[in-house]
């Protein structure tokens, strides 16, 4: 292998990474923000899968991805007002009803895709959008700067999340709320309304996720995201609920699955070890979790409901 | 003239009585359970199966349920018993990881026939039949003309497990396409799932950034791999079923598995009383596998040649594909 080719594949290795980790991050950011407010939601696949379906359908009826990306975002809201509404409102246990809103999801959006589309038909998926200057240059250009407006989007939203949740009043509350929210209540911030906006942006964040990976794929078939909604909840605990551990977590699960994948192309991991190295990015995730549990701690408050004076 | 009336009419019933429509429609059903690890119109592996019992149900009366997307083994193994409870007259696991279910759950119900593929084990119970497709036989076929197309000398494969038909047909795969250019580098990917379509979306693009510009794969996940070559217009060969229309610009040719063939041989040998015990392949010479050309697809003249030249030679034992 001469020296060219070399960089060349590590060029695409990168970039491949990066795009395996866009679903992941949008996902986790989501499900982190969710988190911080003190409301654990077990249910980012079933809403990844609603948000793909309800995506690729939409492009599929108008041709138009943007159109697809809105539905996603939509359906995500919409299930997030629901997830609230039960967690809040009816004070039902979180882990189970995050399940339920899993199996809804998976169930759901199945029924839909066979009633609706039946044999899968391709949509066309976003092209790369170069950016100017930045995608010319030599090895990064290609690396970072060459991919689809999705990924731009879903790393732009890091620092926006980090901004908000450290930045602002809004950010101060969700975090006070996640930790002690009789002492927030106390000072006259709304408990209620402020982990019923971090449920929903969390969850149209999910689903944003997954009208990503439809529209990325350019199809959509029965359980699309293969549990991606339950790796992006352990990447928010391995990315210690903030917006850039989530991203470093998400970029690590898709690298390692990225350098797999070239490894078993070029044969340095021979075909016997071929599914012990698909566990990789899992095992690895796990290992940095217990390394990461230990240094920080989950938002206190996390999976209790709220009564006030209760 | 009155008995001749009579005569007449009686030869009359029995003409009726006798045909085969009346035959069938006064026949019991025959009830079929599929159980299957993805949705039955997959344009794959599941959807090859319905597709066989379907083209059965052209000609005899059967009464059809399935359970499909059954990923998890416990959820199929639940499916297996419910249907042998109901009394199913012919119940099929189709999916290799079912056998272990199927070895428990046979034994308790030996009035109801089990099928299972694609395996050659019967687990020696007598309720018990396997089936299995010679996809080393396509597979050698699309290697030849991958590797009759290829410009850059790399052709790339998409597998999930290697397991199965999936792995005979990548297997052949690699063989047909070193019979054809010795020199070629033919590269295979093993993602490690039947279901991450995301995965064999980028399995793809790491084949083409090593040089690869012919591409196959099979199973159900490979539709992300077709969308990821569809982008880059690289040349597809399908497998399972035919995969023309996710891609119709680079789907080449399809190894299209046609089960009727076997399922026809174990519905009419429960006919004859044997429940199982039995193992069924379909393959190029039988029928059961056939390779269907995208005619939207300009294909070199020479290409198809070469593809039509290794099936011909399979099916008269001139060629072997390196599977015993």
């Amino acid at each position: 292998m001469n020296d060219s080719f070399a960089v060349m594949i590590i060029v695409a290795t990168i970039a491949s990474g990066i795009r395996l980790a866009t679903p992941f991050l949008l996902a986790s950011l989501g499900e982190a923000l969710g988190q911080r407010s003190g409301v654990l939601n077990l249910g980012v696949d079933g809403v990844m899968l609603l948000g793909a379906f309800g995506a690729y359908y939409m492009v599929l009826q108008t041709n138009n991805l943007y159109y697809g990306l809105l539905v996603g975002i939509g359906l995500g809201l919409i299930i997030g007002l629901f997830y609230a509404f039960i967690t809040l409102n009816l004070r039902a246990e979180q882990g189970v009803s995050g399940i339920g809103i899993y199996l809804f999801g998976l169930g759901m959006s199945d029924l839909l895709f066979q009633k609706f589309v039946g044999t899968p038909r391709p949509i066309l998926p976003f092209m790369p959008l170069d950016i100017p200057v930045l995608s010319g240059l030599p090895i990064v250009g290609e690396m970072l700067f060459q991919h689809s407006i999705i990924v731009y989007i879903a790393f732009a939203l890091v620092p926006v999340m980090s901004f908000v949740l450290h930045r602002t009043t809004y950010g101060l509350n969700i975090r006070a709320i996640g930790e002690n929210p009789e002492a927030a209540d106390s000072l006259g911030v709304s408990v209620m309304a402020t982990r019923y906006s971090a449920i929903i942006i969390g969850n149209g964040l999910a689903g944003l996720a997954g009208a990503a990976l439809a529209i990325e794929l350019g199809i959509f078939q029965q359980n699309l995201t293969n549990a991606m909604g339950f790796i992006a909840i352990a990447l928010v605990y391995f990315g210690a609920w903030s917006p850039k551990g989530v991203m470093i977590g998400s970029l690590v699960f898709g690298l390692v699955q990225a350098i797999v994948l070239q490894c078993k192309t070029f044969g340095v991991i021979p075909r016997s070890a071929s599914d012990l190295a698909a566990m990789a990015p899992a095992i690895i995730t796990i290992l940095a979790l217990v390394v990461v549990a230990k240094r920080f701690k989950q938002p206190a408050a996390l999976t209790k409901p709220y009564v006030r004076g209760g | 003239m009155k008995k001749f009336n009579l005569y007449l009419s009686a030869a009359f019933l029995a003409l009726i009585l006798l045909s085969p429509s009346a035959l069938l429609a006064s026949g019991k059903a025959l009830k079929v359970a599929i159980i299957a690890p993805s949705a039955q119109n997959d344009l794959a592996f599941t959807q090859s199966i319905v597709d066989g019992i379907k083209a059965i149900q052209k000609d005899r009366e059967i009464e059809l349920a399935i359970t499909d997307g059954t990923f998890v083994v416990e959820d199929a193994a639940a499916a297996i018993r419910d249907y042998a409870k109901k009394g199913f007259d012919l119940v099929l696991a189709h999916g290799s990881q079912y056998g272990g279910s199927l070895k428990e759950i046979a034994p308790d119900f030996p009035d109801t026939a089990f099928a299972w593929g694609t395996s050659a084990d019967t687990f020696g119970l007598a309720n018990v039949s396997s089936y299995e497709a010679a996809s080393d036989e396509g597979g050698y076929v699309m290697g030849v003309m991958a590797a009759a197309m290829s410009k850059k000398g790399g052709v790339g494969v998409v597998g999930p497990i290697e397991v199965g038909d999936a792995k005979l047909y990548v297997d052949g795969f690699v063989q047909g396409a070193k019979a054809q250019n010795a020199k070629i580098r033919a590269k295979v990917n093993y993602i490690g799932s039947f279901s991450d379509v995301a995965l064999a979306a980028e399995a793809a693009r790491a084949h083409m950034a090593a040089g690869a510009d012919v591409l196959t794969g099979t199973a159900q996940m490979v539709v992300g791999a077709i969308g990821a070559a569809r982008a880059k217009r690289v040349p597809w060969f399908g497998t399972q079923a035919n995969q023309t229309e996710l891609a119709p610009e680079i789907v080449v040719a399809s190894q299209v598995y046609k089960w009727d063939v076997i399922l026809n041989k174990i519905i009419a040998d429960m006919d004859a009383g044997v429940k199982g015990g039995k193992m069924y392949k379909i393959n190029l010479a039988n029928g059961g596998i056939v390779i269907e050309f995208n005619d939207a697809y300009k294909l070199d003249a020479s290409v198809k040649e070469a593809g039509m030249k290794a099936i011909a030679g399979i099916k008269d034992g001139s060629i072997k594909t390196g599977h015993k």
